[in-house]
C-alpha cells in the first residue's frame, strides 16, 4: 500500500541571514492510511516549517524548498499550481491549528465557516450543505449542534471552538489531517477530550494523521510513530513504542529523560518559620450595577495558604481557575477586595502604595512570558540593578550583587552589558530569576515560570528554581497549570478551580490519594500517564 | 554551564530610532528637502531686498526685470517675500508641533497610567477636540490681538487631544506588560516607571505624529493668514501674502502662485518624511522593539 504522505528529501532554505542555512534539512517520511506520525521537537526544530510546507502555507518570500519532493498520494505537491493547491487544501488534506480562536472568523456564525468549505469545494445545494454541516459538529460531539450552528466563536468554549475547527477541516473528507500543536492552548482535560477525539475521528475515516507537537506526553497517548526533529534534521523515527521504550538518539533519550515524572520524589516536611500567608483572601471583579445589576465573577474565593521558608507551595489549576489572580493578589498588582495577606508579621492587603514599598522588596515574582517580562530598550544589568538601588544600595554595589548573581543562575557575569534580545528563552528567564534575587526576598513567586520554555530547558530552570530556594531560604509560591511539573518541585500542592481551593496537602499525597473528583480527573487528563508513569499506574 | 548570549547578534545596543528612520529613502529625501528650505529659512534675509520696501514705480511687474517672482501691487519684491514668510511657516509649523506634542504627551501618560484620572482628562480632550482651530483663532485674535503666539495658540489647542489619544493608547498597552509590573513589584517610583518603562515606547508614534501636526500647523496658519486672521500683514507669511494678492489673481497670478507653490512643497516635505517615518518605525517597532 502507498502513503498518503511522502516526503523524499526535503530541504527548505531560509533567508541568508539567517541563523542556520535551512530550516528543515534532507529529512524523509511518511505518513499511511490509518495511521497517526508524530513530529516532536522543540522550538526552531524545523516542525512547523514541515506542516506549513506540505499545506503550501509556508512564508514564500523567507522560505524556499530547494530540494527534494512532498506526494500526496502520488502527486508532488511542490510542483502543483497555486489553483490546485488549493483544490486539495480541504478536500485531500486539511490543517488545524494551535489557537482555535484566531483561526476562526470572529464575525461569522461557525456553521457558516463549516458550510463555505463546502460551497467553496462542492456543488451542494443549500439545505444539503447545511445537513451536512450539522452531521459534521454531531461527528466532533458538538452539543445541540442545531443551536450552535448559530453561534459566533467567542460564544464557545476553548474546547468547542477546537472541534468546530476540526468539523470544518473533515466535512470535505480529507484523506489527510495536518495537526499543528492543536491541544498545545487548550487546557489539560479538554487537551485530553481533543486528543480521544482525534483518535477516534481517524479511526473511523482511515485518515492519515500527521501531528506536531513538541509534548512527549501527547506523542504517547496519540501516535502509532513517532519523528524525532532537532535543528530541522530527523534525530530518529520509528514505531510509539520503539522511539519511547528504547529510544536510540541521545537527543530523544535527553528529551524523554527530561519528561518531568509524575511521582513526586519524597520529601520531609519543611518546618521553617511562615513567610507569606493569606486568609479569607477574596478578589471580585467587576461591580454591581447601581440595582444590583451587573456580573461579578469570584476570581479568588477565600483562599487560605500559609508558605513557609525553604518551602515550595504549588497552586495548581486550569485556566479560569484564579490560580493567577492569587498570585497577582499576593503580589499586590492587583488590590485584593478582602482577606489578609501577611509577609512576615505586616498585613499588606490593604496598604497604601507608598506605605507598600518598603515591603515590595520581600516578595518578588517570576512571569511565564520571557520574551515581555524584560524592558527590551534596557540592558540586563540594568533591569537587575534597578530593584537593588530603589532601595539604596549604591550602584556599584548593585552591580556586584547582579554580577555574583549571573553566575548563581548560570550566565557570564559580562553579559550585563548586553539587552534582552540577545538572549534565548531560557536566558531570559535566568535573568528574570536573577533580578528577583537581587531584591534579596523572603518569598519569590513563579508564575507559569517555566510554562512557555521547552521541555529541556524547562528542567533546567526548574533545577534552577529549587537550587535557589534552598540557598536562600525562600519561601516560594509556584503557580503552574502543569502537574507533572507541580509534583517535581512543589513540597504541598494547592488546586484551585472557579477561584475555590477545592484540595490542599503535601504533594504526595494529593497525587497518590487525591480527595476531590476534580483533582482525580486532572491527574487521569495529564498526557502520556500511561507511558510516563507506569510505576504509579 | 555558565551560557552567553547568542554571538549571531553580538551588536551591542538596538540600533537608535533615527538611525533607522534615516535608512529609509523618503525620509532622506523628504528630510534634505526640508534642511534646505529652513536653511533659506534663516539665511533668506542676508541675500534678499527689504520685503516690506514699497516701490511706486514697480508695481505689479511680472517675473523678471523687477525680481524673480514679480511684484505686487504696492510694488514690494514677491520673491523676498516668499523667502521671508518661509520663517513664518517653519516656526509654526515646528512649534505647534513641539508644545502640542509636549503638551499632550504629559496628559496622555497621565491618563493611561493613572485610571482614575481618565474619565477627566479624557472627557475635556473631547471638548477641547470639538473646537475648529480656525473659529478659535479668530476669536482669540479678536481678544489679544494678531500676533505670532496667539496664532501658534490658537493651532495647538486643538491639536491636543489628538496626540492625547495617541499617548493614552500607547500607555494603556504599554501598562500591561510584565516589565512594568516588575517595575512595580521592585518598588520603583510611579514617575520613575513612567519616564523609564513606559515613555520610550512612545517616542516612535509621536516623532511620526509630529511630522502630520507640523503639516496640517502650516496649511491652518496659511489659511488663517489668507482670511486676514492670522499674522499681521506687516510680517510676510505665505498666507498673508496670498490673501494680499487675492484681487489681482487673475491680471498677476504670480503673487498666488510662488507662495502657493512655497507652502504646497513644504507641506509635502513633511508628509514624505511622515509617511517615511511611518514606515521605517511601525514594522521596526513591532519586531524588534516589541
Amino acid at each position: 500500500m502507498s502513503p498518503i504522505l511522502d516526503i523524499r528529501g526535503l530541504t527548505v532554505s531560509l533567508p541568508k541571514q539567517a541563523d542556520r542555512p535551512y530550516a528543515i534539512k534532507d529529512i524523509s517520511f511518511s505518513v499511511n492510511a490509518g495511521e497517526i506520525v508524530c513530529v516532536v521537537g522543540e522550538s526552531g526544530s524545523g516542525k512547523s516549517v514541515t506542516s506549513f510546507t506540505v499545506m503550501g502555507l509556508h512564508d514564500k518570500r523567507a522560505l524556499t524548498p530547494v530540494a527534494g519532493e512532498i506526494l500526496l498520494q502520488g502527486d508532488n505537491i511542490l510542483n502543483a499550481s497555486d489553483a490546485k493547491i488549493r483544490r486539495l487544501r480541504g478536500e485531500k488534506m486539511a490543517m488545524i491549528f494551535q489557537e482555535p480562536m484566531t483561526a476562526l472568523n470572529p464575525v461569522a456564525p461557525v456553521g457558516e465557516q463549516i458550510g463555505e468549505m463546502l460551497e467553496i469545494h462542492t456543488s451542494l445545494s443549500g439545505s444539503r450543505r447545511k445537513a451536512k454541516v450539522l452531521q459534521a459538529m454531531r461527528d466532533v460531539h458538538l452539543p445541540d449542534p442545531e443551536k450552535m450552528y448559530h453561534s459566533y466563536p467567542h460564544q464557545l468554549s476553548g474546547g468547542q471552538r477546537q472541534r468546530i475547527v476540526i468539523a470544518m477541516s473533515l466535512v470535505l473528507e480529507p484523506v489527510l489531517l495536518i495537526a499543528d500543536e492543536p491541544t498545545t492552548a487548550l487546557d489539560v482535560t479538554t487537551q485530553a477530550q481533543i486528543l480521544s477525539l482525534i483518535k477516534e475521528l481517524q479511526e473511523r475515516r482511515g485518515m492519515g494523521v500527521l501531528f506536531i507537537t513538541h509534548d512527549f506526553g501527547v506523542v504517547a497517548d496519540i501516535a502509532d510513530r513517532v519523528v524525532v526533529m532537532q535543528n530541522g534534521e530527523i534525530v530518529e523515527q520509528g514505531p510509539v513504542d520503539q522511539v519511547l521504550g528504547a529510544p536510540g538518539h541521545p537527543y530523544t533519550k535527553m528529551l524523554i529523560g527530561a519528561v518531568p515524572s509524575m511521582t513526586p520524589p519524597d520529601r520531609a516536611e519543611v518546618t521553617g518559620e511562615t513567610a507569606l500567608s493569606a486568609t479569607h483572601l477574596n478578589k471580585q471583579y467587576g461591580h454591581k450595577g447601581m440595582f444590583g445589576r451587573g456580573r461579578v465573577v469570584d476570581a479568588a474565593n477565600d483562599v487560605n495558604f500559609i508558605v513557609r521558608r525553604g518551602e515550595t507551595l504549588g497552586i495548581v489549576g486550569e485556566s479560569g481557575s484564579g490560580k493567577s489572580t492569587v498570585a497577582r493578589c499576593v503580589m499586590r498588582l492587583i488590590d485584593p477586595s478582602s482577606g489578609e495577606v501577611m509577609i512576615g508579621d505586616t498585613d499588606i492587603a490593604t496598604l497604601r502604595e507608598d506605605k507598600l514599598r518598603p515591603h515590595r522588596r520581600d516578595i518578588q515574582i517570576v512571569f511565564q512570558d520571557p520574551y515581555r517580562s524584560l524592558n527590551p530598550r534596557r540592558t540586563v544589568g540594568q533591569s537587575i540593578t534597578e530593584g537593588p538601588v530603589n532601595f539604596g544600595v549604591s550602584q556599584a554595589e548593585a552591580l556586584e550583587r547582579a554580577r555574583r548573581l549571573m553566575s548563581i543562575v548560570g550566565l557570564a557575569p559580562e553579559a550585563l552589558d548586553r539587552f534582552p534580545h540577545q538572549f534565548s528563552g531560557g536566558q531570559r528567564q535566568r535573568i528574570c530569576i536573577a533580578r528577583a534575587l537581587a531584591m534579596e526576598p523572603m518569598v519569590l513567586i513563579a508564575d507559569e515560570a517555566v510554562s512557555a520554555l521547552d521541555v529541556s530547558v524547562q528542567a533546567q530552570v526548574l533545577d534552577l528554581l529549587e537550587d535557589v530556594r534552598d540557598e536562600f531560604d525562600l519561601a516560594m509560591l509556584f503557580i503552574t497549570h502543569d502537574l507533572r511539573v507541580a509534583a517535581q518541585i512543589c513540597d504541598r500542592i494547592m488546586v484551585m478551580r472557579k477561584g475555590v481551593v477545592v484540595e490542599n496537602g503535601p504533594t504526595a499525597e494529593v497525587f497518590s490519594n487525591p480527595q476531590h473528583e476534580y483533582t482525580r480527573s486532572l491527574l487521569a487528563a495529564a498526557p502520556g500517564h500511561g507511558v510516563f508513569d507506569k510505576e504509579t499506574a | 554551564m555558565a551560557e552567553t548570549a547568542t554571538p549571531a547578534s553580538q551588536a551591542a545596543a538596538q540600533p537608535s530610532v533615527w538611525r533607522i528612520a534615516l535608512r529609509n529613502r523618503s525620509v532622506f529625501w523628504g528630510g534634505l528637502l526640508l534642511v534646505i528650505i529652513a536653511l533659506i529659512a534663516v539665511f533668506g534675509a542676508v541675500f534678499t531686498v527689504d520685503p516690506i520696501a514699497i516701490n511706486p514705480i514697480a508695481r505689479l511687474k511680472p517675473p523678471g526685470d523687477f525680481g524673480l517672482f514679480g511684484t505686487d501691487q504696492l510694488g514690494r519684491d514677491v520673491f523676498s517675500r516668499v523667502v521671508n514668510g518661509a520663517r513664518i511657516s517653519l516656526t509654526v509649523g515646528a512649534a505647534v508641533a513641539v508644545i502640542s506634542i509636549a503638551i499632550g504627551l504629559f496628559l496622555g501618560l497621565v491618563a493611561g497610567y493613572f485610571r482614575y484620572m481618565d474619565a477627566v482628562i479624557m472627557r475635556v480632550m473631547d471638548g477641547l477636540m470639538s473646537i475648529p482651530a480656525i473659529l478659535l483663532a479668530i476669536a482669540l485674535i479678536s481678544l489679544s490681538g494678531a500676533t505670532l503666539l496667539t496664532v501658534i495658540t490658537a493651532i495647538v489647542i486643538p491639536e491636543i487631544p489628538r496626540v492625547v489619544r495617541l499617548v493614552r493608547s500607547v500607555v494603556l498597552t504599554v501598562r500591561e506588560e510584565p516589565y512594568v509590573e516588575a517595575a512595580i513589584a521592585a518598588g520603583t517610583r510611579t514617575w520613575l516607571i513612567m519616564l523609564r518603562h513606559v515613555l520610550p515606547n512612545t517616542i516612535a508614534p509621536l516623532i511620526v505624529q509630529a511630522t502630520y501636526v507640523c503639516g496640517s500647523a502650516m496649511l491652518t496658519e496659511a489659511i488663517l493668514g489668507f482670511l486676514g486672521a492670522g499674522i499681521p500683514p506687516e510680517i510676510p507669511s505665505w498666507g498673508n501674502i496670498m490673501s494680499e494678492g487675492r484681487t489681482f489673481f487673475q491680471l498677476t497670478p504670480w503673487i498666488i502662485f510662488f507662495p502657493g507653490a512655497a507652502l504646497a512643497v513644504t507641506v509635502l516635505a513633511v508628509n514624505i518624511v511622515g509617511d517615511g517615518l511611518r514606515d521605517s518605525l511601525d514594522p521596526r517597532i513591532a519586531r524588534t522593539m516589541r
